[in-house]
């Protein structure tokens, strides 16, 4: 089964990711509900590393490497970006202002962190990688 | 994702057919962007077709629902599969949106 996966940074690829995921993990037998929340925080974090750290440039690539041990789903992204996320940035939206100002972004990653059970990005140099973790059973 | 649009007089209906993600919510922004659309009392989103949902596709709703209110527009969901109301749900959106099961409750509204 494919465990690894190299995509570049356009948006269209996003269902590349979901469908790679997707089949990784279809010899789990998760409920649907356990499996879409693990594909959408993948597909959370792909996305704001193809349009906001590699800004949709499709010379750059993203590698995905998944595994399962010990009935935990881990996912490993690695990028080459320049401007890494910085976690200790983030704030938990205000739903009731975004509604209110009309803005459209900003809940991705607090739908990662609430789904996973850890999330871990470091940076050496200009190479990041993005780590989640979620217990399957 | 396909868009189908019903309308009656009050009533604009879009139905989604599809994955929401950030490449395809572009599309569904656009149709919500449409001026024409304030100028029905409601705007029913009908989800039986709508397989997934990303921060994306979400973010489009939440950045219209107060330009429809202003505008005195209703938007209602039906018909949502469990797994994409349970993205809404994890977030707090089911209860600052308006999700219904069916179409006649989406309808009575």
């Amino acid at each position: 089964m494919k465990n690894a996966i190299r995509i570049s940074c356009s948006r269209h690829n996003l269902k590349v990711v979901r469908d790679f995921v997707s089949t990784y993990l279809a010899a789990y037998d998760l409920s649907d509900l356990h499996l879409n929340q693990i594909i959408l925080a993948v597909d959370e974090v792909v996305a704001n590393l193809i349009i906001h750290a590699n800004h949709e440039d499709e010379s750059q690539f993203l590698e995905l490497r998944v595994t399962v041990e010990q009935q935990v789903f881990e996912i490993e992204i690695e990028d080459d970006s320049v401007s890494s996320y910085k976690p200790s940035l983030y704030r938990e939206p205000d739903l009731q202002e975004h509604i209110r100002t009309g803005k459209k972004g900003g809940v991705g990653m607090t739908l990662v962190n609430r789904i996973m059970d850890r999330v871990e990005f470091t940076t050496t140099g200009t190479h990041n990688v993005c780590r989640l973790y979620k217990r399957l059973a | 994702m396909k868009i189908t649009q019903q309308t009656t007089e009050n009533t604009l209906t879009l139905s989604l057919d599809g994955e929401l993600d950030a490449s395809s919510s572009v599309l569904l922004d656009t149709e919500l962007t449409k001026p024409e659309v304030l100028d029905y009392r409601k705007v029913l989103i009908d989800c039986q077709r709508l397989n997934y949902i990303s921060s994306a596709g979400l973010g489009v709703f939440i950045s219209h629902l107060q330009r429809f209110q202003d505008a005195n527009v209703k938007l209602v969901f039906f018909n949502m599969q469990e797994k994409v109301h349970n993205v809404f749900e994890i977030l707090g959106l089911d209860t600052l949106m308006t999700i219904v099961p069916s179409e006649a409750e989406a309808t009575a509204i």
